[in-house]
């Protein structure tokens, strides 16, 4: 059977694909867009966050079967003009990363928590940013880059 | 493959590799074939160099017939390329050492570009271990970025026929001839400079500090652009053509091995190209599964059935070694390893102030946010190359190449960056096993992947332990007694011999600070992996001690702060007893103390009573270290870390700001969570936990909001700061819970105790 996946614009035909396959590794292992992570399989600790219709959702513990027709972007899409978002900036700019591997889904959490409160109180950021896991422990800079990039984008 | 006997990270000291260094003429020039200008560094002689053939993953060294490792590159078109030698686990090596480089070349960051190295025995320690990096590297490369300046200088003097000394270099990648208005490019004077003799050594000379255009500077990763765009750079994006994808089941049990399995039902799932039992020396027992994606492989694991032969290990539990220990603690036996003065007759003297209490540890993991992983293909030509997130890659090759049978020479290894190291990557069973996994696939390249719980239950664990305390305090303040009796682990069954990650140093603090001191080792058989962890046996033992020292303070009546000076002394230099170990300067570890009591608060600003501050501070991996924790415990016992300040002493300069404040505030997440919320604990001989769900990590809303960084400059040598500031975080943290609360916590994770209050 073949399923039709939308992914940063792109449509996929996914041929012999099994649709209970998680999409995390569709986009891994047969798309090779390989920045969405695997981390713990469980949704547990947020590595492999992609939004679902601008949603952030755990493309880990997703089926393919229930994205199909849906619009789904990726961290390699966060950017299609490939200048960098004002998150995207602020991350750099403020050096969050240590190893890196968990901020591709940090970026998806705090993208998805701009985008619906564009100013967030460190309330806000509390409820939308601790279930992506830092092993780094990056959690003050990932805070001050998600303010940083609000002032950025409100002026 | 049991490296629990082994240290990788401490010893042998930085000091033995230097002086060797500087006996040798490590700096040569090298033409390349292409033109250019390029400058190699030895760093193990030219003998070493001779019997190695080139790996050909140093992209600066596949130039020419005679390319030792190139640190630095530039073309006759200016394309300046520095080369980072060591691993990248986010400890800011890849960012940091070129920063070095750059400095005393003189030409702006924005114009280079950083290229990572493979495994290259040219290129020296290419370990990312210990905080060695900075130490290692900074002298070394500070020469080596001047003697470059120094060769583009003169072969600038010779163009113009003008004097050395009239020329300058303004940081720009140029040199100057104010004189004459004369400048020229370094890309301009590449070739020429290529042609030179190597100047004297001592003739070149080093930047005043004071001068420093790069070093100081807040320099944001040279990945960073990379990692928020999603590009694959670590070990598990690893895409290969024709690449198929393969997971390994172990036994649960440590040491357990496939006695019988049936797979035909997993040869029959979808995707599935192989199944088969692994062997070969060194390399856990296990069943591989090979498949098209990494999905089907996962899933397909549950389609096995395994009959394992679990052997002695499955007796082992963490009940069994915490009943051990309190057996061993009733029976005290065994040689001493430090008995000064007269221990029994001290702390029994009258007037004495005495605290007697039992502190223990559990086992935690790694928890790498990248599980293991390892990439490999055996060529055609009967090579073998290995995409490996290692932060030991020669150990990894030499133990791949055991696993196999072969030469090491014949193995090629690419480092990639690596999600989380913290020790775990200084054992490299998953590039032994991926490689002979590939064994049976000539000409296809296999990705190993471990799933989470793979990770979590095949760890090398940090050690737990246990310490049974005695103190006692003399009126004038002064701790005059100190025992400490330790349950550990030894280095597998039938020896006495203690796990090198797990041992207490019989010069360890705060022996020879106390007059009569006695340290007990008692080393518990087992078969649980265990290995480097964060600051190994600091992270641990460090909670033991500076929990018991404020123990004392308390007893004595006295401020914590000031009891931890009286105890520090005058500053003196107290060598190591312990052979290459390092010295021990109780001035800059009271300077730290000091300047994170100040920073605080500490003396200035009372708490009321469900809010704390607890103190502690110590000295590893040539760094010292001091924080204060400040928490809030609501009467329910819940608990809210406020605020870190941390002071830290790695020398004169702080290569980069950025990197080091960020490595010490991870530092004070990790130290929280590892002493807050984790454990694993064993049962029936296999780890109980599996996931983020049972071995969890501290999350953003539970991290302390406020995070500080204060850096202590002294004229000492520059050092490494991925390890010392965490020590100290565990027992501050419970200090402060203490002075909140009045709740003693001896034994992690913290998490357990009640710290309800009224």
């Amino acid at each position: 059977m073949s399923l039709k996946l939308t992914v940063n614009g792109h449509t996929h035909d996914l041929e012999g694909v099994d649709p209970t396959t998680p999409v995390l590794w569709v986009l891994r292992d047969h798309l090779n867009l390989v920045g969405t992570k695997y981390g713990c399989g469980q949704g547990l600790c947020g590595a492999c966050t992609i939004h679902l219709d601008g949603q952030p959702v755990r493309s880990c513990v997703l089926p393919l079967s229930a994205v199909a027709a849906r619009r789904l972007t990726t961290i390699e899409g966060l950017a299609p003009d490939g200048k960098q978002t004002p998150l995207q900036k602020a991350w750099c700019d403020l050096d969050v990363a240590q190893c890196g591997y968990c901020q591709a889904g940090q970026l998806m959490s705090a993208t998805a928590l701009l985008a619906r409160t564009p100013k967030p109180a460190d309330a806000d950021i509390d409820s939308a940013m601790s279930g992506n896991l830092c092993r780094c422990g990056t959690y003050t800079r990932i805070r001050s880059a998600i303010h940083t990039a609000a002032t950025a984008s409100s002026t | 493959m049991n490296l629990s006997d082994i240290d990788p990270v401490t010893f042998p000291p930085v000091i033995e590799a230097t002086s060797a260094m500087d006996r040798r003429s490590f700096l040569k020039l090298a033409a390349l074939a292409g033109g250019g200008f390029a400058l190699a560094l030895y760093l193990r002689g030219p003998s070493a160099l001779a019997a190695d053939a080139s790996p050909a993953v140093t992209p600066a060294g596949a130039e020419g017939d005679f390319t030792p490792s190139l640190f630095i590159r530039i073309t006759p078109a200016g394309v300046i390329t520095i080369l980072a030698s060591n691993p990248e686990a986010g400890q800011g090596v890849k960012t940091a050492l070129p920063m070095i480089i750059v400095e005393e070349l003189d030409v702006a960051w924005e114009q280079i570009t950083v290229v990572q190295a493979g495994l290259d025995s040219r290129l020296g320690r290419q370990v990312a271990g210990g905080s060695r990096a900075t130490p290692t590297h900074y002298d070394p490369f500070r020469k080596l970025g001047a003697t470059a300046r120094a060769l583009l200088v003169s072969a600038a003097a010779a163009r113009w026929s003008v004097p050395v000394n009239e020329l300058n270099t303004p940081g720009d990648a140029r040199v100057v001839h104010t004189a004459s208005g004369r400048s020229a490019t370094y890309g301009e004077l590449a070739t020429a400079a290529a042609a030179l003799p190597l100047p004297d050594e001592k003739s070149v000379v080093l930047k005043n500090p004071a001068d420093f255009r790069v070093m100081g500077r807040r320099i944001s990763g040279v990945d960073n652009p990379s990692i928020v765009k999603g590009a694959p750079l670590f070990g598990v994006d690893v895409r290969q053509p024709g690449q198929v994808f393969a997971t390994l089941v172990k036994c649960p049990v440590f040491g357990g091995v496939v006695k019988s399995v049936s797979l035909d039902a997993a040869l029959k799932a979808p995707g599935v190209l192989a199944a088969f039992v692994v062997k070969a020396p060194g390399v856990a027992s296990g069943v591989a599964i090979v498949a098209r994606s990494t999905w089907q492989a996962f899933k397909a694991r549950d389609l096995l059935v395994i009959e394992w032969d679990e052997g002695r290990t499955a007796a082992e539990s963490s009940a069994g070694f915490a009943a051990a220990a309190e057996v061993a603690w009733k029976t005290p036996a065994g040689p001493l390893m430090r008995n000064d003065g007269d221990f029994e007759k001290a702390f029994a003297t009258d007037g004495l102030v005495r605290v007697e209490a039992r502190y223990s540890y559990p086992f935690i993991s790694h928890a790498n946010l990248e599980p293991q992983n390892c990439t490999a293909l055996f060529k055609e030509n009967g090579r073998i190359e290995i995409w490996a997130p290692s932060q030991a890659p020669q150990r990894g090759c030499d133990d791949t190449a055991k696993a196999l049978g072969i030469e090491t020479s014949a193995i090629t290894v690419h480092l990639t960056r690596m999600g989380g190291g913290f020790g775990r990557r200084l054992t490299n069973d998953f590039m032994a096993e991926a490689a002979v996994i590939a064994r049976s696939y000539p000409g296809v390249p296999v990705q190993l992947a471990w799933t989470r719980a793979d990770d979590m239950q095949h760890d090398w664990y940090r050690p737990a332990g246990f310490h049974a305390l005695s103190g006692a305090v003399d009126p004038a303040g002064k701790v005059v007694a100190w025992s400490d009796h330790f349950v550990t682990f030894a280095a597998g069954y039938d020896t006495d011999k203690v796990a090198g990650v797990a041992t207490l140093r019989p010069d360890e603090f705060p022996s020879r600070l106390v007059p009569h001191c006695r340290i007990r080792q008692t080393p518990l058989p087992h078969g649980i992996p265990l290995g480097p962890w964060r600051a190994p046996r600091a992270s641990t033992q460090c909670f033991a001690q500076q929990s018991f020292i404020d123990e004392l303070a308390h007893a004595a009546g006295r401020d914590p702060v000031e009891f931890r000076l009286a105890l520090l002394g005058e500053p003196r230099a107290i060598p190591a007893e312990e052979k290459g170990a390092p010295v021990f300067d109780s001035g800059r570890m009271a300077g730290v103390v000091r300047l994170a009591a100040e920073k605080s608060g500490w003396a200035t600003n009372k708490l009321p009573r469900g809010r704390g501050r607890g103190i502690a501070f110590h000295f590893s991996h040539l760094g010292y270290a001091a924080i204060v924790i400040e928490v809030t415990v609501s009467n329910d016992g819940e608990l809210t870390i406020d605020r870190a300040v941390i002071a830290a002493d790695v020398g004169r300069q702080i290569i980069n700001p950025s990197g080091a404040e960020n490595q010490a505030e991870g530092s004070v997440v990790d130290g929280i969570s590892s002493s807050l919320v984790q454990a694993v604990t064993i049962a029936a001989g296999r780890a109980e936990q599996s996931g983020f769900g049972d071995m969890p990590l501290l999350r953003l809303n539970q991290a302390p909001k406020i995070i500080e960084t204060h850096f202590l400059i002294t004229d000492n040598p520059p050092t490494g700061l991925g390890e010392p500031v965490i020590p100290p975080v565990p027992p501050a943290l419970a200090n402060a819970i203490f002075s909140a609360t009045g709740h003693r916590v001896r034994d992690l994770p913290l998490n357990r105790a009640d710290l309800s209050w009224s």
